[in-house]
């Protein structure tokens, strides 16, 4: 047997009628970008405890966050899409997540993974912070201590779903959060003690209210 | 049968504790009493009236020293060729629930060569400067250990090189998070715990000592050196 020549010649000789309909799809704007951007988020995972483990066991091949675009993990800020929050945030890593948060170049979004990155679960002392929503903004909070897999995926699939639903018209949701230069809070200090505020569990709550 | 309890009484069942045989391990360690490490008879020797009282628990030996002589204690532990006390395992302290016990200092010391173990211990009574030297000179392994010791109980150890919180951030205002006075949420409001977290400066933690490999000291600019020498920290 010898090798044979490549028939190219039909290559060679692609036809391109601009008055075709073929080869043409119309969509709107928002949706093609929507489309991209959800499934190619970047994350940026901020692993501070075993909610990480469960982060990494996510992107390993059981649960495999590639099937969301998602296998590029972006240890630069600069290139991330999505902050993870893996994990119990210390007083003391407060302003190192701000920081990350605020050198992530738009768009960007945040999921608070596990109770702790969520509320401090029972971590309701002086040196761990009470969510981390009282320091950036947080698109999608996900419950568990820590999640599994299966949580933090379904989390995913909701911010997907958020994406898919912003409107570039609506240029309200790409406004940077400016924190008060004095206080370098960006939710009001009685807020903050307000959701910091410990409220028991399922049967007794001993929340106030406001 | 008639003489077994209706129901389980756990009174009862301490009462047949104490006279049950004392506890020991199963290498047959007494929880009280029992020999004691030589070195302690031997610091009685050396030092007199400096070494408060030793008492020997699960097998371990420990002595209360005055805490004027805790420097020159563990020296001597250190140094001489009878003790060989070459490795420091911690530095902590102790502070007890009732309020008029006075807060614990507490050294754990191995000797490699003799495969002894000794717990040094001194009290710092309250109401008094929290004081007492510092062992760096000795082991310079006390470095981070002191520190942890001076941030979450407020101990001084007059002679650290460095002495600065190591856990929280150094401008942390409120208090020895460790101390029974402290109450566990902090003393301050949670937004005024964040406000001042959020005002540290996260690169300003390091002294620009320790981002220097010590060897280059030599090769980099004089300003450079000269803000090193005085101390200065970086990210300012």
């Amino acid at each position: 047997m010898g090798l044979t020549a490549r028939p190219d010649s039909a290559l060679s000789r692609v036809e391109y009628d601009p008055q075709s309909q073929d080869g043409w799809v119309t969509t709107r704007l928002d949706f093609l970008v929507n489309w991209g951007r959800a499934n190619s988020l970047w994350p940026m995972p901020f692993g501070t405890a075993c909610c990480a483990i469960e982060f990494m066991a996510t992107a390993a091949a059981d649960f495999d966050l590639a099937r969301f675009g998602m296998e590029r993990m972006s240890f630069s800020p600069r290139q991330a899409d999505v902050l993870i929050c893996a994990g119990r945030v210390p007083f003391k890593l407060a302003p190192i997540i701000r920081r990350i948060w605020q050198q992530m170049a738009q768009p960007k979004w945040s999921i608070a993974m596990g109770a702790c990155a969520s509320t401090g679960n029972m971590f309701d002392t002086y040196a761990v912070v009470q969510g981390i929503d009282t320091i950036i903004p947080v698109d999608v909070y996900v419950p568990g201590c820590p999640p599994r897999p299966e949580g933090l995926l379904y989390g995913i699939q909701m911010l997907q779903k958020k994406v898919m639903n912003e409107r570039m018209s609506d240029r309200t949701i790409r406004e940077e959060m400016e924190p008060d230069p004095t206080t370098q809070l960006y939710i009001p200090p009685p807020a903050i003690d307000e959701i910091s505020e410990p409220f028991g569990n399922s049967i007794n709550q001993t929340r106030s209210t406001p | 049968m008639t003489d077994q309890p209706e129901s389980f009484d756990i009174v009862s069942v301490g009462r047949a504790l104490v006279d049950a045989a004392p506890p020991v391990t199963p290498r047959n360690v007494l929880h009280r009493g029992g020999d004691a490490n030589p070195s302690a008879d031997a610091l009685k020797q050396q030092f007199g009236d400096a070494i408060i009282r030793s008492a020997v628990g699960w097998g371990e030996t420990t002595v209360f020293v005055a805490r004027a002589h805790v420097g020159e204690i563990i020296r001597w532990l250190h140094d001489d060729p009878a003790q060989q006390y070459d490795y420091l395992v911690d530095v902590t302290a102790v502070e007890y629930r009732e309020a008029e016990n006075p807060i614990e200092v507490v050294w754990h010391l191995r000797s490699l060569p003799y495969r002894r173990f000794l717990r040094i211990k001194t009290e710092l009574k309250k109401g008094s400067p929290l004081e007492v030297d510092s062992v760096w000179g000795v082991y310079h392994g006390a470095d981070w250990l002191e520190r942890e010791c001076y941030d979450m109980f407020g101990i001084t150890f007059t002679g650290h090189p460095d002495l600065r919180r190591i856990l929280m951030w150094e401008q942390y205002k409120e208090g020895y998070p460790l101390r029974k006075d402290f109450p566990l949420r902090g003393r301050f409001s949670r937004s005024e715990q964040l406000r001042q977290a959020l005002a540290a400066n996260p690169e300003s933690r390091y002294s620009m000592e320790e981002l220097t490999v010590a060897e280059a000291f030599t090769e980099i600019p004089d300003d450079m050196r000269r803000r090193l020498a005085s101390g200065e920290r970086t990210g300012e």
